[in-house]
């Protein structure tokens, strides 16, 4: 049974969105990131997306991709991940993996698949893996029962929401925007739409990410979505902290915050 | 002649070459790659994009290229006969114009009106630059910091040619960085905007569509060949980066099994330094850019930044179509230090007066390898792919041209003082 299906159910249960946070492995470094991890659960994350840092994250934008550089060179490796998926689950929220694809196929995708179970992952969100490359993958991930999230774009036709959406175990994640990993003022209007076509083709918990940062905006993605993905705002407020403790305290502030506006459905 | 790809490309799925190719992307780009590879498939399909295309190669670029015999370079390749095919001659300086026109074409063809591309050595930036101007398309060049540095001629030629040129600051400051921008723009401005890629790297329909526009290389020689000497060469030889030139020239010769492909990677300072770009000398495959392939990567997966003194060939990846033919064994694969390519360089230039892309002088340190092993019967052709005009800074200082040389001194000193 898929644990992320089932958290994201609970939320809806109780009449409001889940939050999903996202952090780099290893930004600053990988205990203060495990903290930070655990610090967005301390205020109301219900999902971890963890970050394998990679070298060439093609979908990142310059905020999460200054912390996954300090990673990349501190050598933060695959270890390192499951040590975060280990600490996120005993916080008591879902820990899910978020890697580019070499990183998993330089570690060995089926010992990737057991060592992430073992360590209480619910599953993996691949963003340059799209299911037409990835029978490996899902194989592995169903002899270790694990959730496969692929993702979806505004540009995706119609024949491709449903091929996309019958390979995803978990949830869907729905990019709201064309375009890369980052804080903007507005959250795209195109996502209501995209959203409503991924529900003509699945009854799978739709996440929308990409460009939420405030709980204003997290309370509008809520009208429509079952999940909220925020990364760069979290990566931003380590970024911006005079030191990792201080970048813990504000994690944390900010997914208060959020959990606010997943509650408020604006 | 053979049919596009048929030794290279044995097997059923587009856009694989064996376990090689592929399309590791955002979800977010797919539908762009499907429309260019519709797009693609229907201009070959049109004889007027065949037509069109190649009226812009002979009266826009200079095809067909000639082949110039170097007599004076073959005493120091065992005797052998080396053939360069003059790639040199290009409009722009380089066999990247060839990629650029038909892709500037087909960007019409869509209905975009911007085109991006990420550069190196600044070669296919300026071609694409150029291509932008000739068909008023607006143009953005992303380029490596480092890289803007070490060609900053180029970069002059491409805001010349009113293309913006964007320094890419993240990562080792090179190609491959530049490639992870300009996938960024693209995914973020796919509407207006299509994406120009510059080598046979890259997700489908790029390896194939840049090979197929760069195949006229290997046609042309082939049959110059066939008609002056009356026989098939002996090898083919051409240096590899991302592996464009090398495709463009093996592609035509992949049917005749007689004929040694070789292509010539950067190794830097020597592959036990570990400051090198042999992908497929000592890399293993992975996923890099949107394919697999070989790419040089540590034990977590990460990208290894690349060197060479050839801003063309510093690139940790490699075409998917050249890992085939390496592991089929169809074409080998050796590295050339920047000594070696730059002893080339020099050479050229003085026993035949061409100054080649340092780029090129790898290929030709490897011709002069292959000719002192194959002997004095034999026929070498060379890609020469590009001219080194670009690289008359990093030669000047790598020679310490700007100091006068004791030959220099001793007439100076010889000749009649003025009183």
């Amino acid at each position: 049974m898929s644990a992320l299906a089932t958290r994201l159910k609970i939320s809806g249960t109780e009449g409001r969105s889940a939050l999903i946070s996202y952090l780099p492995v290893g930004y600053p470094s990988v205990e203060a990131s495990i903290e930070a991890m655990c610090a967005t659960v301390a205020g109301g994350a219900d999902v971890v997306e963890i970050g394998v840092p990679y070298s060439d994250p093609g979908m990142d934008g310059p905020t999460i991709q200054r912390a996954v550089d300090v990673a990349v060179r501190a050598g933060v490796g695959m270890r390192d991940v499951f040590r975060a998926v280990e600490g996120v689950a005993e916080s008591g929220a879902v820990p899910v993996v978020m890697s580019y694809w070499n990183p998993i196929e330089r570690y060995g995708v089926t010992r990737f698949a057991r060592d992430l179970a073992a360590a209480g992952g619910a599953g993996a969100i691949t963003p340059d893996l799209i299911p037409d490359e990835a029978e490996e993958w899902i194989a592995a991930a169903d002899q270790a029962d694990l959730d496969r999230v692929f993702l979806v774009a505004p540009s995706s036709t119609e024949a491709r929401l449903t091929m996309t959406t019958a390979a995803c175990r978990g949830f869907v994640y729905a990019a709201s925007t064309m375009g890369v990993t980052g804080t903007r003022e507005a959250v795209s209007s195109v996502a209501p739409a995209l959203v409503a076509r991924v529900r003509a083709v699945t009854r799978l918990p739709v996440a929308v990410g990409l460009g939420v940062s405030t709980g204003g905006q997290a309370a509008e993605v809520a009208r429509y979505a079952d999940a909220v993905i925020v990364g760069s705002a979290f990566v931003r407020a380590l970024l911006d902290a005079p030191d990792p403790a201080a970048g813990v305290k504000a994690v944390q502030a900010l997914a208060a915050e959020l959990a606010v506006g997943v509650r408020q459905q604006a | 002649m053979n049919a596009p790809g048929t030794a290279g490309e044995a097997v059923a799925a587009p856009g694989r070459f064996g376990p090689y190719g592929g399309r590791y992307v955002p979800e977010a780009l797919v539908a762009a790659l499907d429309e260019l590879a519709e797009a693609y498939a229907a201009a070959q399909a049109d004889p007027s994009f065949g037509a069109e295309l190649a009226a812009l190669q002979r009266d826009y670029s200079g095809r067909p290229t000639p082949i110039t015999e170097a007599k004076r370079l073959s005493e120091h390749a065992g005797g052998a006969r080396i053939l360069l095919k003059r790639e040199d001659l290009n409009h722009t300086g380089s066999h990247k114009i060839n990629n650029v026109l038909g892709q500037a074409l087909l960007t019409q063809r869509i209905g975009k009106s911007r085109v991006i591309a990420e550069t190196g050595a600044g070669q296919h930036g300026v071609a694409t630059a150029t291509a932008a101007a000739l068909m008023g398309l607006s143009c953005t060049v992303y380029m490596g910091e480092e890289d803007t540095r070490r060609q900053a001629l180029n970069v002059a030629r491409m805001r010349l040619l009113g293309a913006e040129v964007i320094p890419v600051t993240t990562g080792s400051r090179t190609l491959k960085d530049a490639i992870n921008e300009a996938f960024r723009d693209w995914v973020t401005n796919v509407d207006t905007t299509n994406y120009v890629f510059g080598t046979v790297a890259g997700p489908h329909p790029f390896p194939t569509m840049v090979r197929d526009f760069q195949r006229v290389i290997g046609d042309e020689a082939r049959a110059e060949i066939l008609e002056r000497f009356g026989r098939l060469p002996d090898g083919v030889v051409a240096c590899v980066g991302g592996g464009s030139n090398a495709i463009g020239i093996f592609t035509a010769f992949l049917g005749d099994e007689q004929v040694r492909l070789l292509g010539l990677e950067a190794g830097g300072e020597g592959i036990d330094t570990g400051r090198h770009a042999a992908t497929l000398t000592s890399g293993s495959p992975g996923v890099l850019h949107g394919a697999r392939s070989y790419l040089l990567q540590d034990d977590n997966g990460q990208t290894i930044e690349s060197h060479s003194i050839s801003a063309g060939l510093d690139y940790p990846g490699v075409g998917p179509e050249h890992a085939f033919l390496r592991d089929t064994g169809r074409a080998t694969y050796l590295p050339v230090t920047d000594d070696e390519a730059m002893k080339a360089f020099e050479m050229l230039s003085r026993t035949e007066g061409i100054i080649p892309a340092i780029e090129s002088a790898h290929a030709l340190a490897g011709a002069l390898e292959l000719g002192r092993e194959l002997g004095a019967q034999a026929l070498i052709l060379v890609n020469l792919s590009g001219r080194g005009d670009k690289d008359v800074a990093t030669a000047s200082e790598y020679f310490d041209l700007a100091h006068q040389t004791q030959a220099e001194q001793d007439l100076a000193a010889r000749a009649p003082q003025e009183q």
